[in-house]
């Protein structure tokens, strides 16, 4: 019998039945009197300085209610962290990628204001661009921002342990090239604002952000205002996964903008197109890895080299080329360690999160490393792995890598042999060729980190529960949930924590005015910390009432226990009565009781050093292990996916249900950036800015899947959880190439695997045989 | 301006309409149902689906002054006042969303295939949301939860 009377139960989403019915409202969905309808600028060139701007004839268009350029926002740029401060919301002197936005128009209608934009006037100087980040490196290449010399705009050196020494005692070394490529964040909702900037000086957003609270600091910023006059009102948000819909994007400053010069409400919404030319993308990423194994398949040292394509601005490069490095010591044991990461500027659209950050790159090299030196060692795939991966540590102890990430709990060994175990692992020799179509399995190791703790933000959590007089539940936070289920696993818990039922909670939609702070949904932080700060707010109001049932009952407060909506004297469970009941009480029949509970994460600040790579950038880590089966067609080179099996610790699955489906989620992005998403650059331009020519994961697509949860109860979580999807993301790519190996012979070192490198490959390698 | 007559979740309107609008804007801005989603509005993702006369559309590719005399259902128009539909129900039930904006676009699609074929193999569904998109769920609860209706 479990101990848990709601954690732990596949329960339905709290919101499941507005989204079904239609009624969740997001923010294309909001309006308001006197809307007016905005759209931006981009600019036709991906490097030029912007020569003069002329909005005279757009102004003069029936229904143009106001138009803004750069020049509007005074010097103003987003702010990241304390690292970056430099993106504009529209350029001002010059522009560094294609499309990016230089004016912006409110209109009456979508129509008229799209109108208006062809009607301004842009004067360019275009500039000599560069895509490449090798290229812009180079002396010789143009110079995006003055600040960063040859465009590097990160670079990290780190050393750990004798690289040298591990490789002089290592029974083989390999040294590949490997490349990840320009995949989109892929939500389905374009980013939306609707936003009022009134006259006294406050503003008020309905906007699809999944940190809102990121975006209030900057409106507050750019806008020279005091936070408690700016008001970010998060709606549904239709999925966000890192980008676009995370931190403030030009549409959101130029709506308040355009609201402001207008006296009139201004709603933006992107269009996919937009979205898919100019947005931001994950980092595509150049890998030089050299891994040292001895002769028993023990990892010696590992050295790696990361060049990635920063995009036109600084952004958060920082923290892609910390994750970049920072995580290749686990899943596995490695006593030396060497990582030199560069984040380089291109005139190519900047480069920001997505699910899997950072990891994903280094992850899918270093496994499909380790998977060429077992096979040339003779050593089986599942083997290496289990010989390397780090233990589960008991409680109360933890592991340590050498670049000081500890490791409270870990699931891995336990994945890897759940997976090893599975019917598809265990089916893999029986490769049937039929036809032309040849079969392969393969299987890889994923971890990512549970709760990044960012330098220079507020990082907790805050959560406040209200128990109305009739026993129900308010809960309020700022944690968002963009889709991940994050509200009714914080409905779980509260439920838990104060002995009632999921029913009983109601929790809001973010509103900067009423909810306390959250720094965001992202770095897999929300579950954790938001968990942590609902669940100590849940356990303040139940102290409330449970002060007053022992004061009822004349025991000690220890001796109440409140349990399936019942509170009850432990020691006497003839004494009790419903929770309602008490609560009723504690209002009416104490002077003035209003039972609210406030609690926040109380977590140590960063200790992280991006530096130096010492240090722990998250508060607990997450590992899987993924098999994978494929279908390649030896004539026209297709690759179906066909099956997977996923297995991955999320400490505790609050929610199993959700869990899964998150896994699920997770691995079908990872599988796209090897079978599916690409885009098609030329000079920063994107060639395929539609889902048509975009291929994503279609229902057709899909494998069929199993999904398994391990639990490595973490000490640190809420209930023990951690992060559920990350690690599951960051095994898919290399599973996938794994399992093509074992197809083809051919190893690829470069996403996306098309049918057209894989009929060159088949054919290189024909010549060769 | 045209002058249309439609029936939308069996109720009339006749709405003055330019020739160029869609239906999918006048079902949002006009009758102010707003749950059906623009996602690409080149007819490529499938969140703009209602059903027309019986059969999916994306909404998005269809102008307004086609619906003329149509009959069309919104997700709006599943639910029988409180009571859900058996695919709402079974996707609640069975995880088959996420962050819901491609939800109701996808349920117009299975009730269709529901209402034309009530046992369908997994490869008829599969097929059935293939002009559906969705980045959150990897679709397999989807499916789950299209299977789980049929067998209500």
């Amino acid at each position: 019998m479990s101990e848990f009377s709601v954690i732990g139960k596949r329960l339905p989403r709290v919101d499941a039945r507005v989204k079904v019915t239609g009624e969740a409202k997001y923010a294309g969905d909001f309006e308001l009197p006197g809307m007016l309808w905005g759209k931006l600028l981009g600019s036709p060139y991906a490097h030029a300085r912007i020569v003069n701007i002329d909005t005279s004839r757009a102004e003069k268009l029936p229904g143009v209610q106001a138009i803004i350029t750069g020049k509007d926002f005074g010097g103003y740029t987003l702010q990241y962290r304390f690292y970056a401060k430099d993106i504009p919301p529209l350029a001002a002197d010059k522009v560094r990628h294609y499309a990016e936005p230089v004016a912006a128009v409110a209109a009456t209608d979508e129509d008229i204001a799209e109108e208006a934009t062809e009607l301004i006037k842009v004067d360019y100087e275009e500039l000599p661009g560069v895509f490449e980040p090798e290229e812009a490196m180079q002396d010789r290449a143009p110079q995006i921002a003055g600040e960063f010399k040859n465009n590097i705009c990160v670079d990290y050196h780190w050393d750990f342990g004798d690289v040298q020494k591990g490789f002089d005692e290592s029974y083989l070394v390999r040294e590949d090239r490997f490349r990840t490529g320009r995949v989109t964040v892929g939500f389905l909702e374009p980013p939306a604002i609707m936003a009022n900037y009134d006259p006294s000086g406050a503003i008020t957003v309905w906007a699809a952000k999944a940190a809102p609270y990121s975006l209030y600091y900057s409106l507050a910023d750019c806008f020279g205002l005091p936070w408690n006059k700016v008001r970010v009102i998060q709606p549904f948000i239709g999925g966000c996964f890192g980008g676009a819909k995370n931190m403030g994007d030009p549409l959101d400053f130029c709506a308040v903008m355009l609201s402001k010069k207008a006296g009139r409400p201004v709603k933006i919404v992107y269009t996919q197109e937009e979205v898919l030319t100019a947005c931001s993308r994950r980092h595509p990423a150049i890998i030089d890895i050299k891994t040292g194994v001895k002769r028993d398949g023990s990892l010696s040292a590992i050295q790696i080299g990361v060049i990635s394509d920063a995009g036109a601005y600084h952004y958060l490069s920082v923290t892609a080329m910390y994750l970049m490095g920072g995580l290749t010591t686990l899943p596995y044991k490695l006593p030396h360690y060497k990582y030199d990461g560069y984040a380089v500027l291109t005139n190519n659209p900047t480069s920001t999160a997505m699910r899997g950050f950072g990891v994903n790159h280094t992850r899918y090299a270093a496994e499909i490393q380790l998977e060429m030196l077992a096979e040339e060692l003779g050593i089986d795939p599942v083997e290496i792995r289990l010989k390397n991966a780090i233990e589960n540590p008991r409680p109360g102890s933890s592991y340590e890598t050498i670049n000081k990430v500890v490791v409270k709990s870990c699931g891995a060994i336990e994945a890897i042999e759940k997976v090893a175990a599975s019917p598809l692992w265990k089916q893999r020799a029986e490769k049937e060729k039929e036809g032309s179509i040849s079969r392969g399995t393969g299987l890889a190791c994923g971890v990512f980190e549970t709760a990044q703790k960012p330098g220079g933000w507020h990082q907790s959590c805050a959560a406040i529960v209200r128990v109305c007089e009739d026993g129900t539940i308010n809960l309020l936070t700022g944690a968002s949930d963009a889709g991940q289920g994050s509200d009714v696993v914080l409905c779980q818990i509260t439920a838990e924590e104060l002995g009632v039922a999921l029913e009983d909670i109601d929790i809001k939609r973010v509103d900067t005015a009423y909810t306390p702070c959250d720094a965001g949904t992202w770095g897999s932080r929300v579950t954790f910390l938001a968990g942590l700060a609902t669940q100590a707010a849940a356990a303040d109001a139940k102290q409330q009432l449970v002060i007053v049932a022992a004061e009822k009952w004349g025991v000690k407060t220890e001796d109440i226990e409140i349990k399936d909506r019942k509170v009850s004297v432990k020691s006497d469970p003839k004494k009790s009565m419903p929770f309602f009941s008490l609560v009723r009480w504690a209002c009416y029949s104490t002077p003035g009781a209003v039972i609210i509970g406030t609690g926040y994460s109380g977590h140590e600040p960063a200790d992280c050093d991006f530096d130096t790579g010492v240090g722990n950038d998250g508060c607990a880590y997450s590992f899987a292990a993924q098999a994978a089966k494929v279908e390649v067609d030896m004539e026209t080179g297709q690759i179906r996916c066909t099956d997977t099996t996923i297995a991955q610790d999320c400490g505790r699955a609050l929610n199993p249900m959700s869990v899964e489906g998150q896994y699920q989620g997770g691995s079908t992005q990872g599988i796209g950036q090897v079978l599916y998403d690409e885009f098609i650059m030329d000079r920063g331009k994107t060639l395929n800015p539609t889902f048509l020519d975009y291929k994503l994961c279609r229902s057709t697509d899909v494998p069929d899947n199993k999904v398994m949860i391990v639990e490595a109860i973490d000490p640190g979580g809420p209930f023990g959880a951690k992060e559920a999807s990350e690690a599951t993301t960051v095994s898919a790519p290399p599973a996938v190439v794994s399992a093509i190996h074992d197809a083809t012979g051919i190893w690829f070192k470069e996403l996306p695997v098309t049918p057209e490198k894989m009929v060159k490959a088949l054919k290189s390698k024909g010549n060769k045989d | 301006m045209k002058q249309i007559k439609l029936t939308v979740n069996r109720k009339s309107y006749e709405l003055s309409v330019q020739p160029w609008r869609t239906l999918l804007e006048i079902i949002r801005e006009e009758l102010r149902l707003n749950g059906t989603k623009e996602g690409c509005g080149i007819g490529e993702c499938g969140a703009c689906t209602v059903i027309m006369d019986g059969k999916t559309v994306n909404s998005c590719l269809v102008l307004a002054v086609e619906a003329d005399g149509k009959e069309v259902t919104t997700i709006e128009g599943l639910a029988d006042g409180d009571k859900l539909h058996t695919v709402q129900e079974a996707f609640v039930e069975n995880g088959g969303l996420q962050c819901g904006f491609c939800t109701p676009g996808m349920i117009m699609s299975a009730k269709v295939l529901l209402d034309e074929n009530s046992s369908p193999t997994e490869e008829e569904i599969r097929r059935a949301i293939a002009g559906n998109f969705c980045r959150c769920t990897g679709y397999t609860k989807i499916i789950e939860s299209i299977k789980a209706a049929a067998q209500k």
